[in-house]
């Protein structure tokens, strides 16, 4: 156990991983409670699992992956969000779609370049333990540009949240905020791909948020109760998974899924008592 | 200033909307004046929502003018206050009581970034007028029926409107809480015009001064006396009658 702590005074990965899962539970924080008052954590799963095919193509060019995430991303935030505005009852279907091609791009573009399989996973499972500086800087910025947005715009994001309706005879442009807000939820994305992977962003997204959901009753302090808990996750989660070699990502989502269950149980005990 | 003359507050024209080919409302046309309290009854499914949400600019009309104090419909929008079904709702929303009635501060109000001031003091002002401001801080989620219908009204009252639109405020609450919020209703008539709908006659009608009956067309506005003949053409016979005697 000390071993942990040891490698943490002294060794820079371990800094970092620990950095960058504090990073990333800012913006799981912020971008994780609209997505789950809003109901729409299979629109994230798309937006995550297209992303995919940004990195593979990133990848096969020699560019850096992350960047063709992020473009990725955006686009799959756009298109999605276009669909869910346009095109309501089909929504379900194209989305589905979207998710699985994405990943298929992604997928044929890392099966012709170099390294196949060890990157490949690290795409879907993250990697914690390699995030450079220049990776934890990036993290930085765009956290610092998901607070920037989200204190600009705090009201009309509640609003378009809790009654659209309402928000458009107010006078709000709903359109522009939801596709604004999907964008906000495409740059959370791929600050948790490093630490989680593609294929366990949405619970890391969604379940601090509905944790914190379970107790206070402002947006506000939600964003706040989420951040701080996926802080805990993830540093609790990089700790068990150190010593016995587990693959992180997958311990910091265990933790994180145990906690929602025990908190769940709590509140239906509370209730039912 | 001296009294100026009556405007009018809404003015239909000629209107007509289908939905997908199917046709909701045909050539709608109503004048509402400024005070005034009007009713807009009918049976479910006779276009009374479609209607308000059309006044609204939420749906846009295939034919005709809807007109708010002479303007579009859209370039007015800060002049009216809206009141939607209370069973749309997600209760289950992590709001309070306060940020809840703030939101109707949206779009009028001139602050940047968050709620200001001005806003939080008008929102005191109307959850004072609807006797929800003890429940300022609670969360939503623990509100009744008629506490929730209360919250939207303010909610509604905060933007400051000169026309407020209601959608059924009291479908979900017992009579006694519904005659309650409609005493607030006819204070709040005294400086501002209010069209409401409603599914119950008998009970509106000791509070409007004007009627539309809507299915599908107008069948009856202030001008015809409510016969039960009308009513039959409204909702098709079997309609009991009930006299009030008050």
């Amino acid at each position: 156990m000390l071993e942990f702590f040891n490698t943490l005074a002294t060794q820079s990965f371990l800094q970092n991983a620990l950095l960058g899962g504090i990073l990333a539970s800012i913006g799981c924080g912020l971008t994780g409670s609209f997505v789950v008052v809003n109901r729409i954590g299979y629109m994230a799963g798309g937006i995550a699992h297209s992303v995919l095919g940004g990195m593979g193509i990133a990848y096969y060019l020699g560019l850096n992956p992350f960047a063709g995430a992020l473009i990725a991303a955006l686009l799959a935030a756009i298109i999605i969000g276009v669909i869910k505005l346009k095109w309501q009852h089909q929504e379900d279907t194209t989305i589905g779609a979207i998710w699985a091609v994405g990943m298929a791009i992604g997928i044929i573009f890392i099966s012709k370049s170099d390294g196949y399989n060890a990157n490949l996973m690290s795409f879907l499972f993250g990697n914690i333990l390699i995030i450079s500086d220049e990776q934890l800087f990036i993290m930085l910025l765009l956290d610092i540009i998901s607070i920037v947005f989200v204190a600009a715009f705090y009201k009309q994001l509640v609003a378009i949240s809790f009654d659209i309706e309402f928000a458009t005879v107010r006078g709000i442009n709903v359109n522009l905020f939801y596709l604004l807000l999907l964008c906000l939820i495409a740059i959370t994305v791929v600050l948790l791909i490093q630490v989680v992977g593609l294929i366990l962003v949405i619970a890391l997204l969604t379940l601090p948020a509905a944790i914190a959901k379970q107790y206070v009753h402002s947006i506000g302090m939600m964003m706040l109760l989420a951040s701080v808990l996926g802080m805990i996750f993830t540093s609790t989660g990089l700790f068990v998974s150190y010593e016995p070699d587990l693959p992180a990502g997958a311990t910091i989502i265990l933790v994180a899924g145990l906690a929602y269950f025990i908190s769940s149980l709590a509140k239906s005990f509370v209730r039912f008592k | 200033m001296t009294k100026t003359m009556t405007k009018t507050a809404i003015e239909i024209t000629d209107l007509n909307f289908s939905f997908e080919n199917l046709s909701i409302l045909e050539n709608i046309n109503m004048s509402i004046e400024q005070g005034d309290f009007a009713g807009l009854v009918g049976p479910n499914g006779g276009g009374k929502t479609c209607l308000l949400k059309l006044i609204l600019g939420l749906y846009k009309p295939q034919s005709g003018k809807i007109s708010i104090f002479g303007e579009p419909a859209k370039r007015q929008r800060k002049a009216i206050g809206y009141v939607p079904q209370y069973a749309n709702f997600n209760s289950d929303f992590p709001i309070s009581v306060q940020d809840t009635v703030l939101q109707g501060r949206l779009g009028v109000s001139s602050c940047f970034g968050r709620y200001c001031k001005e806003d939080k003091i008008i929102a005191q002002k109307v959850m004072q007028e609807t006797e929800v401001i003890d429940l300022a801080q609670r969360s939503i989620q623990s509100l009744s029926g008629g506490q929730m219908q209360r919250v939207l009204v303010a909610r509604a009252l905060a933007a400051e409107p000169e026309i407020m639109l209601l959608d059924e405020p009291t479908a979900n609450i017992d009579q006694r809480a519904e005659k309650d919020i409609f005493d607030i209703f006819k204070a709040i008539n005294e400086r501002m015009t209010i069209l409401i709908i409603s599914h119950d006659i008998g009970f509106v009608s000791d509070y409007i001064n004007k009627v539309f009956c809507l299915n599908k067309t107008l069948v009856c506005h202030d001008s015809t006396p409510v016969t039960s003949d009308t009513i039959h053409t409204l909702y098709g016979g079997h309609v009991s009658e009930v006299h009030h005697h008050h």
